[in-house]
């Protein structure tokens, strides 16, 4: 019930998706690719660039009058680089399914994807913002939130081991760049670092592959429709 | 049964029975829900309102002491923030000075060069400032706040502000506070402003900063009225030592008097700031706010199937707030004050609270069987979906739970509001939304007993319980009134659902409400916070102009001196001040006789510039501060009495520190007065303009903006209704509002060339079609590849003896070739040899060998035109014709020798031949015209003008058997199985039956050599069986009225007639089993199919839908201008088109209109429905299909190969999925494309 009403709601809303040249872009396989990386790629970019203010907003509460600046205030390679990231996950996660053999059924709908990004824009803010005593907690609240929202919106082992192995890489790549001086933290104290990126990480990893997922089962509703038609 | 499985009934029974009661009382349950929610709510009115302004607190000076750190006991009148020491005291050294009195030698920018000269002696005055008393020595240097770096960020001002020592910012700023800077600085104006921003700015800047009051009100600038100078010294002092200060104040006051100045220096103002949001902080919050969005769009656009989605939804988000306001009173009550910031936590709060249970409430609600009783879907419903509900509530709290002991407080608050939100939250849904739902639900079944209750007020003898459709329950369907669209508006109709949010919008004007209410509260937080200092610019505008508004302040000047009408000349009225008191260092003094007749700036102290720095930004203080990176947000400072210093300079002194450069500057005004006299309107109007200049480009853009987005998503013909989409041209496609545009079909349609006029009748059984056109003739067509397989000519000699009949024919045989050459060349290839070659059909042929040399004579003999008359079936057609015509007949008379006879005719015409065989069935009746085709097995059956029923062999073109009995012209045929039922206009019904017998004829043939082989041609009725046709009963006045439509269907027939009734026959019996009205209007269209569903339309535009078991009337909808011209019903809906050329969507069951499409003129009556999810509507030139369910246009074919087609009037769905329709004088087969079938 709950899937046809789904596969029906989604046939309602890509509205000409029972039709011609939406139906041709949509199961040409090199430009639904197209379409869905660069949607990753956008989303990424942008919760990037908020989530950077957020960072920044930690210890300073006003701003000098350039607003502008503080919104690009990272470096330029830092949106592209979690754009690119974000890309790779969306796409990487529906392809691990499809290699599993099972598409990822659970809570399958927009709404879910839409509260998993909240509950991530959340997780990042009460890093920003919320005062911990130390770092020990800290890393243990973050880590129980985002094991937290793998638990509720995704529940697929392969999604826990792609999301814990993304992490740890991107944390070493970014220990790494900290190491070669290529950007350093305001916060010296190593720990804390070490402490809140790995969840973080593992948090956005999730959300990505939600999303990507979320948009891979166009193509896959399509192709099956498809299928029924020959 | 274990723990959970009790626990679980339980559950269930628990929540049936609330459901039960829910859906039984829902006004009382609904108002004690508001009454919890408004009392949950009350203690929200304690909480201050929200406001970005900052907050005064005003104490005395006298008995001013440091509030103390913890704010304890008894507050008073106190505001909660104060306590603990400010931020910084700030004291201001108000400095007005003059050079006076004007001289007309002087420059402007004397104006001002002198008097900001002095600000370094008066700087080193208070820096060299020393109070000496018991305690000690005490300079500024050790009471004021002592500052460091800038922020790293402000390098350009590190030359300006100063980085070390004390925070006193003043004038002199700009010159690094030394006097040689000052004095060789060609150009003050350039320095003061090179450091402003470019353009409009709404923050303090810089010069504001340095200044220390408004921009305006400095005099600093060439072209200032007033020439007085005003500009402060501020000091920023980390304590308050009363003895010091008091000290300063009395040296300044005693170096440089005011003579006037009545400023009451009593008060201590503390500016409490809050933590302000910038843009930067809001960017966050905004993004997580759209998520919420997009995430309570995603989540109620599931709703579906009930009566209003918009309402729904709107419940659900109210539920979800209310939670959120109840949870918040609720911690207020208990003494939880809230610290956390609502805005930032309140879409986490949502996002965790959900929507989800909302929505599987009504999911499951709706998906119980709909024939219970509204408490009893209500009660399942719920009691389905409670051990779901409960669970999910429990894991919830479980993992808030866990929340709750990260002990972190920020967390554990949040933990506090969303426990108590989630009970909250769930409380309201059982409460409210239950029977919220309820309603709606009620409300949708009072919908549909609306529609049916006046059909059982009219037939009395009707039983209300079996009226109700079992077999048929309501189907799922959107809400009717989101998408009833008017008409005309939207012809390229097609619906999506973002597109009915559109509509939805423009509707209820929804955006245009919400832009109005914006901007009221916009305002009025504008008014409530201040925080450009509005109000209070606004009221120094009128006191300003308000000759009254400087009646109390004492003036220095002479009045007499303004002998013309300038605006300060209302002055001269008032009581003169007394005379300027000596000045010590006032020089002008002594030149004030012969300044008579010259300006002398006036120096004006009054109550407001002991509040200078209430004029300036609310953001000037945050911003100076932060430039040292010390944040104001949540801390106060307090303002000291500003301490007044004025300055008079005599000309002299201006003319000595004027700077060589400075007379370059623009010449001097030409008459001293002018300034005076224009000076301070066009400083107060500047603003004025540029603020209205500004909202002017701002309201164009609006504008602009708006035209943009109602182009982007409005319809393009919106507003020009009737003119642009008169008709469909090839080129501009019916598009969506979004610019797609459904693709034309990549197959083009089979035409079906042949006829020579427009085509008046279509029959078909699925296999084959049989087509009528005005010309009599009758064609029939293989429905799958689009051959003619049999041409039933009329007159057909008379044509073929003239050379036009020659020309037509071959003009058509050419047609016809190219049309199929096109397609398919093997087809063409047999069809020729087919035509060429009669030895092609040898079992024709073959059991009458007497004839194949007639043939051959024929086509030698005959001229040419006859030859290709007789190509294809004719002769086999005319043999046919010859036994048929022969041997059934009764009369002995005319023995079996059937050769020459017909070919004989055959070969003289077609002229009424009559005499030879007068007892038999009259031969073809080419006179009159087909008024009537039904084609069933490979039996034509054709009703003429004359009232003559004929039966044509499909296949070979015989006329098998006549029927001239009735004189009444036949208007409808209905044929099933072997029943025909003829209409005739005379208003009586004749049922025929349909004999086959094997001919003894035939019999006598078979024995005689050669004919025994002879194979049956067609599957139904074997051309050897002799066919009769004959009238089992006559019901001479089934209607006295013209017959205007037949239809039969699962045993019945079913007449409609102009005298306003449609009357139900049975077919076995020609039982009339119903007569059925409530038409006002002759009745036009009929529908009934296996399922006996009846539907009728009148000339009143009148829809009817009857039960016809009982026959009583299920429902009457009127919804055309004019006559209902068809009728078409699938199990969910009605079709109907009308000569108003609309086709309208009704719902079966409701009677609802759920859509309508406008047709292009005349071919309002061409729809038809494939496999219930499909219609096929025509239109000029083109065929288009439409998903039945959402009115979306799925696609368009074009029929002709011009843009200019002729309208299509007919259309038939035959059972392959194939379409054909009229087209002129061709017919067209159109195969569903294959996207569509996607559908099924």
């Amino acid at each position: 019930m709950a899937d046809t009403s789904d596969v029906k709601a989604h046939q309602l809303e890509s509205g000409p998706a029972v039709c011609g040249p939406y139906i041709a872009v949509i199961t040409n396989k090199t430009a639904n690719l197209v379409i869905r990386g660069v949607m990753l790629f956008s989303v990424g970019v942008f919760l990037s660039l908020v989530l950077n203010l957020l960072q920044v907003q930690r210890n300073i509460t006003l701003f000098p009058p350039d607003v502008i600046a503080s919104v690009f205030s990272s470096a330029w390679w830092v949106p592209p680089c979690c754009g690119t990231v974000s890309v790779m996950i969306g796409l990487l996660y529906p392809c691990i399914d499809h290699c599993l053999g099972k598409p990822h059924k659970f809570k399958r709908e927009w709404s879910s994807v839409m509260r998993c990004i909240a509950v991530f824009v959340g997780i990042n803010h009460a890093s920003a913002k919320v005062d911990f005593e130390n770092n020990v907690q800290l890393s243990l609240t973050l880590a129980a939130l985002s094991i937290g929202l793998w638990w509720t919106f995704d529940r697929s082992r392969s999604g826990f081991g792609l999301g814990v192995s993304i992490a740890f890489l991107a944390t070493l790549t970014t220990q790494l760049l900290v190491y070669n001086e290529v950007f350093q933290y305001t916060s010296p104290d190593f720990l804390y670092i070490r402490s809140w990126l790995p969840c973080i990480f593992f948090a956005g990893v999730i959300t990505m592959g939600n999303i990507g997922r979320q948009l891979a089962m166009y193509e896959c509703n399509v192709v099956q429709e498809k299928k029924h038609q020959d | 049964m274990t723990v959970t499985e009790r626990l679980r009934q339980k559950i269930s029974v628990a929540f049936y029975w609330h459901g039960l009661l829910c859906a039984s009382y829902p006004v009382p349950i609904i108002l004690f829900t508001a009454v919890c929610i408004l009392a949950c709510c009350y203690p929200l009115l304690k909480l201050p309102l929200p406001g970005a302004g900052p907050e005064k607190f005003t104490t005395g000076v006298r008995d001013y002491t440091v509030p103390p750190e913890d704010p304890g006991g008894e507050l008073g009148e106190r505001p909660e923030w104060y306590h603990g020491p400010p931020v910084a005291y700030i004291q201001q050294v108000l400095v007005k000075a003059a050079v006076s009195p004007w001289d007309s030698k002087l420059v402007p920018v004397d104006a001002f060069r002198s008097p900001l000269g002095r600000v370094f002696a008066l700087l080193d005055e208070i820096r060299s400032h020393m109070h000496s008393d018991s305690s000690g020595v005490r300079s500024l240097e050790a009471l004021c706040l002592q500052v460091t770096d800038l922020l790293p960020g402000l390098r350009r001002l590190q030359t300006i502000l100063p980085e070390h020592g004390c925070l006193i910012v003043s004038p002199g700023n700009y010159w690094q506070n030394q006097r040689e800077l000052f004095d060789t600085d060609p150009d003050l104006l350039k320095t003061v402003q090179q450091h402003e921003p470019k353009g409009l700015h709404v923050s303090a800047t810089l010069k504001d900063l340095l200044f220390g009051v408004r921009g305006q009100q400095t005099g600093v600038s060439l072209n200032s009225g007033k020439r007085v100078v005003t500009y402060t010294v501020t000091m920023a002092l980390r304590s308050y030592d009363a003895r010091f200060l008091g000290s300063l104040r009395s040296r300044l006051k005693q170096l440089h008097p005011s003579s006037n100045c009545s400023l009451r220096e009593e008060h201590i103002v503390h500016v409490y700031f809050k933590e302000e949001i910038g843009v930067a902080e809001l960017i966050p919050l905004l993004t997580t706010y759209i998520i919420l969005f997009a995430y309570i769009y995603f989540s109620t656009r599931k709703i579906d199937m009930v009566r209003s989605k918009w309402g729904l939804a709107l419940a659900a988000v109210v539920t979800v707030l209310s939670s959120l306001l109840m949870s918040v009173g609720l911690c207020t009550l208990f003494g939880l004050t809230p610290t956390l910031n609502g805005g930032e936590i309140f879409p986490y709060l949502v996002v965790v609270i959900g929507l989800e249970n909302v929505l599987v409430l009504t999911k499951s609600v709706v998906s119980t069987p709909v024939d219970l009783e509204v408490k009893l879907r209500i009660a399942q419903g719920l009691s389905n979906e409670s051990w779901s509900i409960m669970k999910n509530m429990a894991t919830e709290l479980c993992i808030i739970l866990i929340g709750y002991f990260t002990l972190v407080p920020a967390i554990q608050e949040f933990c506090l509001f969303a426990v108590v939100g989630l009970v909250s939250d769930f409380f309201l849904q059982m409460l409210f939304f239950t029977t919220v739902l309820s309603i709606d639900i009620r409300r949708m079944e009072l919908a549909d007993l609306n529609r049916r209750l006046p059909a059982e007020a009219g037939m009395p003898p009707s039983k209300p319980g079996p009226l109700r459709p079992r077999e048929t329950p309501p189907p799922p369907r959107p809400s009717p009134h989101t998408i009833t669209l008017q008409p005309p508006a939207f012809r390229n109709l097609r619906l999506p659902k973002r597109l009915r949010v559109v509509y939805f919008l423009a509707r209820t004007r929804l955006a245009q409400r919400i832009i109005m209410v914006g901007t009221v509260i916009w305002i009025g937080i504008l008014v409530y916070t201040d925080p450009a200092g509005l109000r209070i610019y606004l009221a120094a505008q009128v006191s300003e102009q308000s000759p009254l508004g400087g009646a109390g302040l004492p003036h220095l000047g002479v009045a007499p001196v303004f002998p013309r009408g300038d605006p300060t000349s209302t002055l001269s009225v008032l009581p003169p001040a007394e005379p300027t008191p000596a000045l010590p260092e006032n020089l002008s003094q002594g030149h004030a006789p012969q300044a008579a007749g010259r300006a002398v700036p006036q120096i004006r102290w009054g109550p407001e510039d002991g509040e200078a720095w209430k004029h300036l930004s609310f953001r000037h203080w945050p911003l100076l501060f932060s430039y040292y990176n010390i944040t104001l947000a949540k801390r106060y400072i307090s303002f000291l009495p500003v301490i007044p210093v004025t300055f008079h300079l005599s000309p002299q002194e201006a003319l000595e520190t004027r700077h060589p450069h400075d007379t370059h500057h623009a010449p001097p005004p030409p008459s001293s007065t002018a300034p005076d006299r224009e000076g301070p309107p066009p400083q107060g109007d500047l603003t004025l303009y540029k603020v209205a200049a500004l909202g002017l480009a701002a309201g164009v853009i609006l504008v602009l903006l708006l035209f943009f987005l109602y182009r982007v998503l409005c319809p393009r013909n919106y507003g020009q209704n009737g003119v642009q989409h008169g008709r469909r041209r090839r080129g501009d496609l019916p598009c969506d509002d979004y610019g797609y545009s459904p693709p034309v079909s990549e197959i083009s349609p089979l035409l079906l060339r042949g006829h020579s006029m427009d085509i008046e009748c279509l029959a078909s059984d699925g296999m084959l079609l049989a087509s009528c056109c005005l010309a009599g003739q009758i064609r029939v067509w293989d429905a799958q590849t689009g051959d003619c397989l049999t041409l039933i000519p009329n007159h057909g000699l008379r044509h073929c003896s003239s050379s036009g009949g020659w020309e037509q024919r071959n003009g058509w045989d050419v047609g016809e070739l190219e049309s199929l050459g096109a397609e398919d060349p093997d087809a063409d290839v047999a069809l020729l040899r087919r035509r060429a070659a009669p030895s092609s059909r040898p079992s024709l042929f073959m059991d009458q060998p007497d004839l194949t040399p007639l043939i051959d004579t024929s086509f030698a003999r005959l001229p040419p035109s006859q030859a290709t008359c007789h190509s294809g079936f004719d002769f086999g057609e005319l043999v046919e014709r010859a036994y048929l015509e022969h041997e059934p007949s009764p009369s002995p008379t005319y023995p079996p020798s059937p050769h020459t006879p017909p070919q004989r005719r055959r070969s003289v015409g077609d002229q009424p031949m009559a005499p030879p065989e007068p007892a038999c069935s009259s031969p073809p009746d080419w006179d009159s015209s087909v008024w009537a085709l039904e084609l069933r097995g490979n039996l034509i059956a054709a009703g003429r003008r004359s009232g003559r029923l004929e039966l044509w062999d499909a296949v070979e073109g015989s006329l098998r058997c006549s029927n001239d009995e009735g004189v009444s012209g036949i208007t409808a045929l209905a044929f099933l199985s072997n029943r025909i039922v003829a209409a005739r206009l005379s208003g009586s019904l004749d049922f025929f039956t349909v004999d086959m017998n094997k001919p003894l004829g035939l019999r006598q043939y078979r024995g005689t050599p050669g004919r025994g082989s002879m194979p049956p041609l067609s599957p139904c009725y074997s051309s050897e069986d002799v066919i009769s046709c004959q009238v089992t009963r006559s019901v001479q006045c089934a209607h006295h009225k013209p017959i205007t439509v037949l239809r039969a269907a699962a045993g019945r027939v079913v007449t409609g007639s102009q005298d306003h009734t449609v009357r139900v026959y049975r077919l076995e019996d020609s039982c009339c089993l119903f007569t059925l009205q409530g038409h006002s209007g002759g009745i036009t269209a009929i529908y009934i199919d296996q399922t006996m569903v009846l539907a009728s339309g009148g000339q009143d535009g009148a829809i009817c839908l009857w039960d016809v078991l009982t026959g009583s009337r299920v429902s009457h909808v009127y919804g055309h201008r004019g006559d209902v011209t068809s009728l078409v019903c699938t199990t969910s809906c009605v079709i109907s088109s009308g000569l108003d050329d609309l086709i309208c969507i009704w719902d079966r069951s409701t009677g609802i209109k759920l859509y309508s499409i406008q047709q292009d003129v005349g071919c309002g009556a061409s729809l038809g429905v494939i496999s219930d999810g499909l219609l096929v509507t025509g239109g000029l030139g083109c065929v288009s299909f439409w998903e039945l369910n959402y009115g979306d246009l799925l696609q368009t074919v074009y029929l002709g190969p011009s843009s200019e087609g002729q309208a299509v009037r007919q259309l038939l769905v035959l059972d392959n999925a194939a379409i054909v329709c009229d087209f002129g004088s061709e017919l067209s087969l159109v195969y569903v494309p294959s996207v569509l079938e996607k559908l099924d």
